[in-house]
């Protein structure tokens, strides 16, 4: 099937030069760091992960989307998703790659990064991380590849792929888990240790993937001749307007308990957040744009009018995106290191060298993308015609 | 013919086996938990559970400047002054040191005294836990080490550490700092960049025979004492039996091996 990702329009050729050249400004940003060291970066002493760790935790987040349509399909027979299945599962493979390049470019060692595997360490969870990650990576490959193939021959897959689909959807719900154990674990991080951590990620997953998802549908249905299906993307909107409100609500859920207890130790970074803390607000306006458009998102939403209109459930799609990007993958990892131990205050800005490494993962991602979704795409057109 | 065969791949498949199982012991066995990374010379120092205990009242700026360059300069810590600085071992206000505990009337002979903090070497270490590699790990005798040449630099014991203890080769020290600079110990490795380092409650003076440098430097004012908690007839349990001290954050259950008389 590979061969069909090398015949495409120009449009096509296009986008992979556009993507492949951003990948290349990143990869020769991250030969500038790997030869000068992390200090090429914002990160500090103080704090000590940065914008690299908080994409590796957004984009866990939107590799969901494949849960949220194959497990309908699968388990409750929901058909419209049918067509929709192989885009969400390939959508996984983008963003866990990203995700696995995110945690490589901020290892100060990368070169010992095999290390994890030498001497497994059961205790910790950044290497169930990376068990879980690898696996769920791997499973979307397999199940993709295998019923994409079948599809394109006209015969039903094979017999041995029910039982892999049925695992890798538990696995979906362990790769948020285990990556927010990753930050719910630690005692002396009282923005992070808080039980609801996992299930924040969840439900902000849920909303973010298949929001991507939906834009995706609606851009494949533009460029190609295959059509993903109205009904799908608006049964997908729903999904995307109920976990927006239980993200929304499970954020509002930390807040009183914070503010209603009053422990100062639990308010600073919250403070930090919303209103700056000892005249340092660096996040602030971060922390408002994600509170407005999210609420403004979920209003949209739940305006039946405007959900069913694809046009402009696309720009609340594109609302829901970016106010979960700032939340995952602006604040919520950043935050969680301000105040520092010795209750001080070092803020972070990340530098030109880590923005341009940052947007090659990104591109690399979304290159690994439009060539999955061109396979896809022409297999789909190849059945139809 | 064809039963000899299958019985030399057997033997051959079984002797992989037994070479693989042979290695990966060995590599276990370079974990070296528990054990002791320095050769211990006949007067080594040997402990259960090694500790320090600060005297608040006889620290000074005077005295904690002497610690604290006795132990960088015996460890070859670079000096940067810049965000990614490298410490073992420094000085904090007691808001600070003590978060929770400040309050407005506080004796300003307190408030403004420098309180030495290092690594506490936790009886239960959240960064040993949490490292994928286990670079960082506990000794039996309780000291918290750190294997420069497996960490692979991800940090996530710095964010493990309620202590803010541990710090980052941000840079690479051999290029920067110490290519204008002589290492003060030719005994002791220099770091490269992309790895984590912190006080190693000088492991490899103890194996010598020789107190920590911190302890030693200020050893005629008795502000910080070293010794084994598990010895009832020790100085520091004498001192704890005779003096009210505190540690940092207990209330995290990390156990701290640094105890505070104030």
């Amino acid at each position: 099937m590979l061969e069909t990702a090398l015949k495409g329009s120009k449009k096509y050729w296009l986008l992979v030069l556009v993507l492949f050249g951003l990948h290349g400004v990143g990869a020769t940003a991250f030969l500038y760091q790997l030869t000068k060291g992390l200090t090429v970066t914002g990160m500090s002493r103080d704090v000590s992960w940065g914008i690299y760790i908080a994409q590796f935790t957004f984009l866990v987040g939107v590799a969901a989307s494949a849960v949220m349509v194959v497990l309908p399909y699968y388990l409750h027979n929901v058909k419209e998703y049918a067509k929709v299945t192989i885009l969400g599962e390939f959508l996984a493979v983008a963003c866990v790659s990203m995700c696995l390049m995110f945690i490589l470019v901020d290892l100060g060692k990368p070169m010992r990064m095999l290390n994890v595997i030498l001497h497994p360490t059961l205790n910790s969870v950044l290497f169930w991380d990376m068990v879980v990650l690898n696996g769920y990576l791997f499973l979307n490959i397999v199940i993709g590849w295998v019923v994409l193939s079948a599809e394109r021959k006209e015969v039903p897959p094979p017999k041995w792929i029910k039982p892999v689909i049925y695992v890798s959807r538990p696995w979906a719900v362990s790769i948020h888990t285990v990556t927010a154990f990753l930050y719910a674990g630690l005692p002396g991080r009282h923005f992070w240790l808080t039980a609801i951590m996992a299930a924040r990620f969840l439900g902000s997953a849920f909303a973010s993937g298949p929001a991507l998802l939906i834009l995706l549908c609606l851009i494949v249905r533009k460029f190609s001749n295959f059509d993903p299906g109205k009904k799908a993307i608006q049964t997908l909107s729903k999904t995307v307007l109920y976990a927006m409100i239980i993200s929304i609500f499970f954020v509002l859920l930390e807040l009183f308990t914070v503010f209603y207890s009053q422990i100062p130790g639990h308010m600073h970074a919250f403070v930090y957040q919303f209103v700056g803390l000892h005249g340092h607000g660096a996040l602030v306006p971060w922390t408002w744009a994600f509170a407005i458009l999210a609420v403004i998102a979920t209003l949209m939403l739940l305006c039946p009018p405007i959900r069913e209109n694809e046009k402009t459930l696309a720009i609340a799609c594109v609302l829901v995106f970016i106010s979960l990007w700032i939340e995952k993958g602006v604040t919520l990892v950043i935050t969680g290191f301000i105040p520092n131990p010795l209750e001080t205050i070092t803020e972070y800005v990340p530098t030109i060298p880590e923005l341009a490494i940052t947007i090659g993962v990104w591109a690399t991602g979304f290159l690994v993308l439009t060539i999955l979704y061109k396979i896809a795409v022409s297999v789909k057109e190849e059945i139809a015609s | 013919m064809d039963r000899s065969r299958r019985r030399f791949l057997k033997i051959l498949g079984i002797s992989t086996l037994g070479v693989g199982t042979i290695s990966s012991v060995d590599l276990l066995a370079m974990v070296g938990k528990g054990e002791p990374v320095y050769n211990r010379t006949p007067d080594a120092l040997v402990g259960k559970r090694w500790a320090l205990v600060v005297d608040v009242n006889k620290l000074d700026e005077e005295t904690t400047q002497k610690a604290i360059e006795a132990c960088h300069q015996v460890h070859n810590v670079p000096d940067y002054g810049d965000e990614e600085e490298i410490k073992w071992i420094w000085t904090d206000k007691y808001e600070h040191v003590f978060p929770g505990q400040e309050h407005a009337y506080l004796a300003e002979e307190i408030e403004e005294k420098p309180f030495l903090v290092l690594c506490n070497h936790c009886a239960n270490p959240p960064c040993c836990r949490v490292c994928p590699t286990q670079a960082t790990w506990q000794r039996e005798d309780g000291i918290v080490m750190m294997d420069q040449h497996r960490c692979i630099g991800c940090r996530y014991c710095m964010a493990g550490c309620p202590f803010g203890a541990r710090s980052f080769n941000w840079k690479d020290p051999k290029t920067t700092y110490w290519k204008e600079h002589e290492p003060p110990n030719p005994t002791y490795p220099v770091r490269s960049k992309g790895v984590v380092e912190k006080c190693n409650l000088c492991a490899e003076r103890l194996a010598a025979g020789q107190i920590p440098a911190c302890v030693e430097a200020v050893k005629d004012t008795k502000a910080i004492v070293f010794g084994d908690l598990e010895d009832p007839n020790s100085e520091v349990r004498e001192l704890l039996q005779e003096h009210f001290a505190i540690r940092r954050k207990p209330e995290l259950g990390t156990n701290p091996n640094v105890y505070y008389i104030v």
